[in-house]
């Protein structure tokens, strides 16, 4: 009788607890299937008359296009510079033989910890001599060393996995470092990799503050910032807003459904080993 | 390895040092004025700062909150074993995305006039609705709790993860000898991922400080009038809207001084737990 019970609430709380997870997602979809008096009159309510039309208007009315290829630009280089930046250095860490590289591989754990507004005055004024304000590199440059920090810890945990002996074999083979990187130990961690680049397209595809910062030019903004800044001109029109929010998101949704297992194994590595 | 740590001491190395050395600067970064510890005193004296920490510490108290529910549902999707991956999947969903269209989406829900008032309204319980974001008074526990909306999952996720390390024996042993179900969560299963947990609460408590700039900015603009402002967003205020590069880098160096204490707590338990892993 008693498990019965146990059972029986602990599934009421998790199907609750569904509920209120999923239900603001179900208000982003449901209000942006209504135009903007549709809404007015029934904002709680299913769309009565389900409409595509705000997605013409948020073509027109924001540089809506121009901020997802500029948002995609630079998820782009920034993960691919960190994580083949991030290859070698965690590979010299694992398999190399030099004095100080327990010591790099802790300091990057601890940088993973450092809040990166600490840094965001100094790097502005970097770029304003670079001349780089305005432009995507600015952010791309910025990016990339700071997804460093945890792909070089990520990685590092897992090539420490990695038969030490094959490696030394290869070594004593008359191998140079750099085949042994492309022919033994690249192969192997391609889901790895892919943990890897998901999660760090995340965290760049989500950034706000430094994209608000260093891209202050309408068209040159990322989708988010680009997002986060028409609120306030759009206030009155939820449902243009929320078709943006919910075009944002789809494409991490989508990614979500086909490989959950690798963003949650990506996102939880902090933690775990 | 050069080529990345030409890029970490580019990214980290060089910026911690000037911000440290700005912080005791007035003026522009063209024409700088040294005026020693004058920027922290006027931290000190700056009632929208001394707000701002205030509020990153209210906003610890999420941490608790946020820990308690998660080890509650991890031990009930570890209960119900059979559908736990679906439970999991749902709630790390929000984790996932970005904290700019989840705020953007919760403004909505909360507003003076949002679906969450329209609801209590329509319910009859009218008095439980509140300027949830627009009154000094509730801005901030509000953004709290779409924090913890937000990265729930995470902990529920991780907790899980500890709860199915258990070694299975430990709990039939605790059952042949008579331990109920309660006794066995509270005795054998928490203690058991404990170190986990507390890994779980310095992540959040150093989120808590110092990553929660996008919830603020999106959700109140740290409205009203800097109520609900924190010290992320008063580096971003003093550092690009109002040009005290000085004073912004001050509030830098506060933000970091507050944030090692937890972060060296939090490397301390990860060396640990290292070791413990062999």
């Amino acid at each position: 009788m008693k498990p019965i019970l146990a059972r029986t609430s602990s599934h009421l709380l998790l199907i609750l607890l569904s509920i209120v997870s999923l239900y603001p997602l179900w208000f982003v979809v449901q209000t942006a299937l209504k135009t903007n008096s549709a809404f007015t009159l029934n904002p709680t309510g299913l769309p009565s008359a389900p409409t595509l039309s705000n997605l013409s208007l948020l073509m027109a009315q924001m540089p809506f296009v121009r901020w997802t290829v500029n948002s995609t630009l630079v998820t782009f280089i920034a993960v691919g510079a960190a994580t083949i930046l991030s290859v070698f250095a965690a590979y010299a860490v694992v398999f190399g033989k030099f004095f100080g590289r327990r010591a790099f591989f802790s300091m990057n754990i601890g940088l993973m910890a450092i809040p990166p507004v600490a840094l965001v005055v100094p790097l502005f004024t970097v770029m304003v001599q670079l001349r780089l304000i305005n432009t995507l590199p600015s952010v791309m440059l910025i990016y990339t060393g700071l997804l460093i920090p945890f792909s070089v810890f990520f990685l590092g945990n897992f090539f420490r996995q990695l038969p030490r002996e094959l490696i030394e074999a290869a070594t004593v083979d008359g191998a140079s470092h750099g085949r042994i990187l492309m022919r033994i130990v690249m192969p192997l961690p391609l889901p790895t990799v892919f943990t890897l680049v998901i999660v760090n397209a995340i965290w760049v595809w989500n950034e706000l503050l430094y994209a608000l910062v260093f891209l202050q030019n309408n068209s040159a903004r990322t989708l988010m910032a680009g997002l986060a800044l028409s609120q306030g001109r759009f206030a009155t029109n939820e449902p243009l807003i929320m078709t943006g929010v919910l075009l944002s998101i789809l494409p991490m949704v989508v990614l979500y459904l086909a490989s959950q297992r690798f963003f949650i194994r990506g996102m939880t590595a902090g933690i775990g080993k | 390895m050069l080529p990345a740590v030409i890029a970490l001491a580019a990214t980290f190395g060089y910026p911690l040092i000037e911000v440290a050395r700005f912080s005791f600067y007035a003026g522009s970064i063209q024409q700088p004025v040294y005026i020693g510890t004058g920027n922290y005193l006027e931290l000190w004296h700056d009632p929208v700062f001394i707000h701002s920490v205030l509020n990153n510490l209210k906003l610890l108290t999420a941490v608790p909150i946020m820990t308690v529910l998660a080890i509650g549902i991890a031990l009930a999707i570890n209960a119900g074993y059979r559908r736990m991956k679906v439970y999991q999947a749902i709630v790390f969903l929000p984790y996932v995305l970005p904290a700019t269209a989840i705020g953007l989406t919760f403004s909505y829900l909360l507003s003076q006039s949002g679906i969450v008032n329209t609801v209590l309204h329509d319910w009859h319980l009218g008095g439980l609705a509140h300027d949830w974001l627009g009154s000094a008074h509730w801005a901030i526990p509000t953004i709290g709790a779409v924090i913890i909306w937000q990265q729930l999952g995470f902990g529920v996720v991780v907790l899980t993860a500890a709860l199915l390390s258990v070694p299975q024996e430990l709990v039939e042993a605790a059952r042949i000898d008579g331990a109920s179900g309660w006794r066995i969560q509270w005795y054998i299963l928490i203690p058991h991922i404990r170190r986990i947990i507390w890994l779980f609460v310095m992540i959040e408590a150093i989120t808590m400080l110092s990553a929660v700039f996008t919830y603020v900015f999106v959700l109140t603009q740290a409205g009203p009038a800097y109520s609900s402002s924190v010290m992320e967003y008063y580096i971003y205020q003093n550092g690009f809207q109002e040009g005290a590069v000085g004073l912004a880098s001050a509030a830098a160096v506060v933000l970091l001084g507050v944030a090692s204490v937890f972060i060296v707590v939090y490397l301390r338990l990860r060396s640990r737990s290292e070791q413990a892993a062999g």
